[in-house]
């Protein structure tokens, strides 16, 4: 499109008060060299609304610089559809925050202005990256969690191929006698619900199932993913375009619980081996047949124990919470026994450890068990301290049923097995105890590959229901991803995204630093060893373009080019006297747009006092940070450059995972370089933030700029 | 998919429903949100932190604002409650009444009517400990950002003050209460959940004593946003408290109150007990529990406090709580069950982790369904096109709630589906 550029500037919200108008208007027209300017009392009422879009009737203009409030209000308003719209913030981060009147505050609103003036320039609207696109979901595992994932995206009219290990659909769901209730008044047990969702699912015209089979690679990306899957010794593949992997988990090796008696007779045995016994319709002791009189349950066998499973495996409490009603159930006169650490029935489950708690054969405490012997007569005697009967207390028992927990199956095996460049599985498993999960809470899907969304107990330990729902909220995310790569959009955290990294590949040196750096794996290598990019696989978080030392990742809306050239259209005061014992410093700040910009701008709302020698630039992640961007600002003469980004580590805030944490170690390279150039390190520094600590702004920022005043002036202004 | 209705009502704009609308609206649906409240984000926007990473809601409901903001799919009223409900899967026909905000969209959260207003309210955002005045916006993240007039608040007459210090023509003190009709394909149930009333407890000393607060309160004042800045004092003094109790199930898992398990509470008050540790190193947390419920992966956050020897975990069911005489300290007796003996122990403050309580406990929803006696809905005997999520049907954290929420957005669109 022919760009015809115009700028409106706000006089409300004190803006009018505090700010020359004139001023700005002549530094737009000579530096911003956009002469269309109009100005109104109130642009975001519909009466200023209006004198901009008459303008792009009349005028045709299409590329608008408005300087008013932060582009995260009035966003309604100043929604035109099909232009480029560059929101410059002079309310919240100049007026609001800034001492009325002062030359310091007029030029910082004159830069900001400049500084929207050169971003506009640059920025182009989006046009989407459309593919062909495979709208059928590939569900693994056919457990409880994909026949619900399965049975669901099949339900709303999507293709769906079903790869399961076994022979058989119903993973461990089927190998249950009975289910724990999943619903009012959780009093009474339930047949388990799996089979009725087998025959759904075998019904269903849009699953395609295939037992007995494996995932030996997916090569490809969203859309168009193409699944090997080996069944029989044939492999076929399988064009499809998101993946829902509900591997499920296996039970927690019982021989390494010798500690608790397994191995030491037959009637020692693990939850899962009560669930069969149940299910063949007998409880019996394995030694002998006779019908046990006295059971006795250990909960936690192996979990909550950093020698083992450093996690609560969650269903255990509720499963011998059933167990020992399958006891009573079968004989009046047994007794049951639970031993645990802290009943875990949480939610309405409480309801149905009260309705156990009711029948006076089942019996609970708590104790740390110490141990398992043999006694006489063929019996057992369990020991345990710091139970509610006292201490070192031995428990007599025909059987004992070890309430073992879950192993996830990716803790060793990728299952997906991605034929992608930074490795098979997903990523950074470790962190979550081997468990394919990830740490947002507010966005529990989200794994580092794009559409394939982890559900059921490979992702967290679960009970059966619980499991059930996990499926179709995951087949509701591998759905959704369908239709966003049709459209050529992004997927979450930048769902409506329409903009895309396209590198200028002939500059590409091959050094691969985007295709290591990329958290989603999205970027891989041809034979020679060039990177190639798998658009659909891309979060547009820009982290290629930051990593890349040629500059050649662009998007339409960001890239080093357009970023430089806001920074290059910042005023830099002159030195006019050496010996100044104040002289005028200029900084500039790069914020993320999703935390440190709403910070900044909850700052500005409770008025509170920030810098004025800094000038703020949001970028959508810090991963997309440019070292180049320092090298232009200290040459134009800025004195130091702060960066606001997120909590990275285990418990990172940033929601490309690792923006934030490759943002640092950018810098942890930098230092070098300014050493060289003999500049000091500490001009350029990084702070992280969270959306909520706006009352920490004022005093990090003024510390800041104490620190690069304390340096003094760079060095190199005016050269 | 139909075009002509493929339209979902949420019913919720907490972060359930946020969650069930934006999925929905971002797999092809037409979404309409109804919040009751004048902000979306409901009690997570009161939340200072996540457990387990120690993260602010903030961050996230960004995120999903921004994703309304950028979504041409999702519509939604503040200040509106579903007041009636007609038809049935395909073409329910549903009546919102929005409450008059006094306010019109002109308003740019300037601040000049809250300066110009004379009348103050009890900050119900921050559960009573502190006011606003009448011309206010809930808390600093409000979305939208627009602020409100409490009518109730009111002087005679005094609202023309905030309407003479509006430059903007935003405020309109003769609006009324509107009604809205829509058809839509689906609905989501997304209501949430209130703190159970822990002045129902006489022993615990709520409303009778003054340095006994609740979790939510405990939430709003270490947060920056939040009535003390951020920093935890106690109410009678404002003097930052050495010695905190968290009484555990303070209703929950009792037959006379909440028969059921709240869920959140453990993880909640550990949480809480960090908030006190990190803000003041000598400060001590003792935590009164009956089971410590950490479910899952959350154990790890058990173990990183345990790792705090100043957070002691007292296994033991709080009997009765008093003021201690002639001090503003709190005394707590306990059934120390480890030791099998009556603890008399005192506070400076006493945090009660207060259990969840269904909204439609007290406010059925506009349609006949099946309740527990609890007052949660029980999802099998919903009618076909009504879904119910989070703590709809029993309580949840924000995790469970979140995916509980993404599957409900699939089961209402092919409920959409099926009509067409």
């Amino acid at each position: 499109m022919e760009k015809k550029f115009g700028v409106y500037l706000c006089k409300g919200c004190g803006m009018g008060e505090a700010l020359n108008f004139e001023s700005i208007a002549k530094v737009v027209k000579k530096e911003g060299k956009i002469p269309h300017i109009k100005e109104h009392d109130i642009l975001c009422s519909p009466e200023g609304l209006d004198l901009i879009k008459q303008d792009m009737v009349a005028e045709g203009i299409n590329c608008m610089v408005i300087a008013a409030c932060s582009s995260r209000v009035k966003y309604e308003e100043f929604d035109f559809p099909n232009a480029i719209v560059e929101r410059v913030n002079i309310r919240e981060q100049v007026v609001w925050t800034q001492e009325p009147n002062t030359e310091a505050t007029q030029a910082m609103a004159e830069d900001y202005l400049r500084m929207g003036c050169a971003r506009v320039k640059k920025t182009e609207l989006p046009e989407p990256y459309q593919t062909e696109c495979d709208k059928t979901v590939l569900v693994i595992g056919g457990g409880i969690t994909g026949l619900s994932a399965a049975l669901e995206a099949a339900n709303d009219g999507y293709q769906v191929v079903l790869v399961e290990k076994e022979a058989q659909l119903g993973g461990y769901g089927a190998k249950m006698h009975r289910q724990t209730p999943s619903s009012y008044p959780y009093t009474t047990l339930q047949e388990p619900v799996v089979f009725k969702k087998i025959q759904a699912v075998l019904d269903n015209p849009k699953v395609r199932v295939m037992t007995g089979s494996l995932i030996e690679k997916i090569e490809g990306q969203p859309g168009m993913f193409d699944a090997h899957i080996k069944n029989n010794g044939n492999v076929e593949t399988v064009r499809v375009g998101s993946v829902v992997l509900a591997a499920g988990w296996r039970p927690y090796d019982a021989t390494k619980l010798a500690h608790l008696g397994y191995g030491l007779t037959k009637d020692v045995i693990t939850n899962l081996e009560m669930e069969e016994l149940a299910k063949k319709g007998k409880i019996v002791r394995p030694s002998d047949g006779k019908v046990p009189e006295r059971v006795v349950f250990v909960q936690c066998a192996g979990s909550r124990d950093p020698e083992h499973l450093p996690y609560c495996s969650d269903f255990c409490c509720l499963g011998s919470l059933k167990q020992a009603m399958y006891v009573r159930e079968q004989n009046p006169d047994a007794v049951a026994m639970i031993l645990y650490k802290d009943i875990r029935t949480p939610g309405q489950s409480e309801l149905f450890y009260k309705q156990a708690q009711s029948d006076p054969g089942i019996m609970l405490t708590k104790a740390e068990v110490s141990g398992v012997s043999l006694a006489p007569a063929g019996k057992l005697l369990v020991s345990a301290t710091d139970t509610l009967l006292g201490d070192n207390v031995a428990f007599e028992a025909d059987l004992v049923v070890l309430a073992t927990g879950i192993v996830p199956v990716t803790v060793d095996d990728p299952v997906i097995n991605l034929d992608y460049r930074q490795g098979p599985g997903l990523p950074e498993i470790d962190v979550y105890n081997g468990f394919a999960d990830s740490n947002f809470i507010c966005f529990p899907y989200e794994t580092r590959r794009t559409a394939i969304y982890a559900a059921g107990c490979v992702r967290q330990p679960m009970t059966m229901a619980l499991a059930e729902a996990d499926g179709v909220g995951a087949a509701c995310k591998a759905i959704q991803a369908l239709e966003h790569v049709a459209a050529g959009m992004a997927v979450s955290p930048r769902a409506w995204d329409e903009t895309f990294p396209d590198p200028f590949m002939q500059r590409c040196t091959s050094c691969k630093r985007c295709t290591e750096e990329c958290p989603f794996g999205a970027i891989e290598e041809d034979e020679k060893g060039t990177p190639f990019f798998k658009i659909n696989r891309c979060r547009r978080c820009g982290t290629c373009m930051g990593a890349c030392p040629e500059r050649i990742v662009i998007f339409k809306d960001l890239n080093v080019d357009l970023i430089g050239s806001v920074v290059k259209a910042v005023d830099v005061p002159e030195l006019e006297d050496e010996d100044d014992p104040a002289p005028p410093l200029r900084i500039i700040g790069l914020i993320c747009e999703n935390d440190a910009m709403p910070a900044l701008d909850a700052a500005a709302l409770h008025r509170l006092r920030l810098p004025s020698i800094i000038r703020f630039i949001p970028l959508r992640c810090m991963g997309s940070f440019a070292m180049e961007w320092i090298k232009i600002a200290l040459n134009n003469g800025v004195d130091g450059m702060v960066l606001l980004g997120c909590k990275y580590g285990d418990d990172y805030q940033c929601h490309f995972a690792k923006g934030s944490e490759l943002c640092a170690y950018r810098l942890t390279k930098l230092s070098e370089t300014l050493d060289k150039l003999g500049l000091e390190a500490d001009r350029v520094q990084q702070f992280q933030i969270a959306i909520s600590d706006f009352d920490k702004l004022p005093q990090m920022l003024d510390d800041f700029v104490a620190r690069v005043t304390e340096i003094g002036p760079n060095p190199f202004k005016g050269l | 998919m139909s075009t002509d209705n493929n339209k979902i009502l949420v019913v919720g704009g907490g972060i359930s429903g946020l969650t069930a609308a934006l999925e929905a609206a971002e797999s092809g649906a037409q979404v309409i949100i109804a919040e009751k409240a004048p902000y979306l984000g409901g009690r997570v926007a009161q939340l200072h932190r996540y457990f387990p990473k120690l993260c602010p809601p903030t961050c996230g409901l960004e995120i999903n604002f921004r994703r309304i903001k950028e979504n041409p799919n999702i519509s939604f009223f503040t200040m509106a409650e579903v007041t009636q409900v007609s038809g049935g899967e395909g073409n329910f026909e549903v009546t919102l009444t929005v409450q008059p905000r006094y306010v019109n969209d002109r308003c740019t959260a300037c601040n000049d009517c809250a300066e110009a207003c004379t009348a103050w309210r009890v900050n119900d955002f921050n559960f009573g400990l502190d006011k606003t005045k009448a011309a206010y916006l809930p808390f600093d993240m409000a979305f939208p950002q627009k602020y409100l007039i409490d009518a109730r608040a009111c002087q005679a007459d005094c609202g023309q003050k905030c309407k003479e210090a509006c430059k903007y023509e935003a405020i309109d003190l003769g609006m009324k209460p509107q009604t809205l009709n829509f058809q839509v394909g689906s609905i989501i149930m997304a209501g949430g959940w209130e703190p159970y009333d822990a002045a129902r407890m006489d022993n615990l000393g709520f409303g009778q004593v003054a340095n006994v607060i609740t979790n939510m309160q405990m939430e709003r004042l270490a947060a920056a946003n939040g009535p003390t800045g951020g920093q935890i004092l106690r109410p009678s003094d404002q003097q930052a408290p050495k010695k905190v109790c968290f009484v555990q199930c303070a209703g929950s898992r009792d037959e006379n109150h909440l028969p059921y398990c709240s869920y959140i509470c453990c993880m909640a008050s550990l949480k809480q007990a960090l908030y006190l540790r990190e803000k003041d190193p000598d400060a001590e947390a003792y935590v009164f529990y009956i089971d410590l419920r950490t479910p899952g992966r959350y154990e790890q956050f058990l173990w990183k406090v345990k790792e705090d020897e100043k957070v002691k975990l007292v296994r033991g069911k709080v009997a009765k709580i008093t003021q201690e005489p002639g001090t503003d300290n709190v005394v707590v007796v306990a059934e120390d069950t480890a030791v099998g003996d009556k603890v008399h122990m005192t506070f400076d403050m006493v945090v009660l982790a207060a259990g969840m309580v269904p909204t439609t406990k007290a406010a059925p929803f506009p349609l006949p369904l099946s309740y527990t006696p609890d007052g949660f809905v029980i999802p099998e005997l919903l009618p076909p096109g009504v879904y119910a999520v989070g703590n709809m049907k029993g309580p949840l954290d924000v995790m469970k709630s979140n995916e509980d929420a993404t599957g409900a957005a699939l089961k209402s669109l092919i409920s959409l589906g099926r009509r067409s």
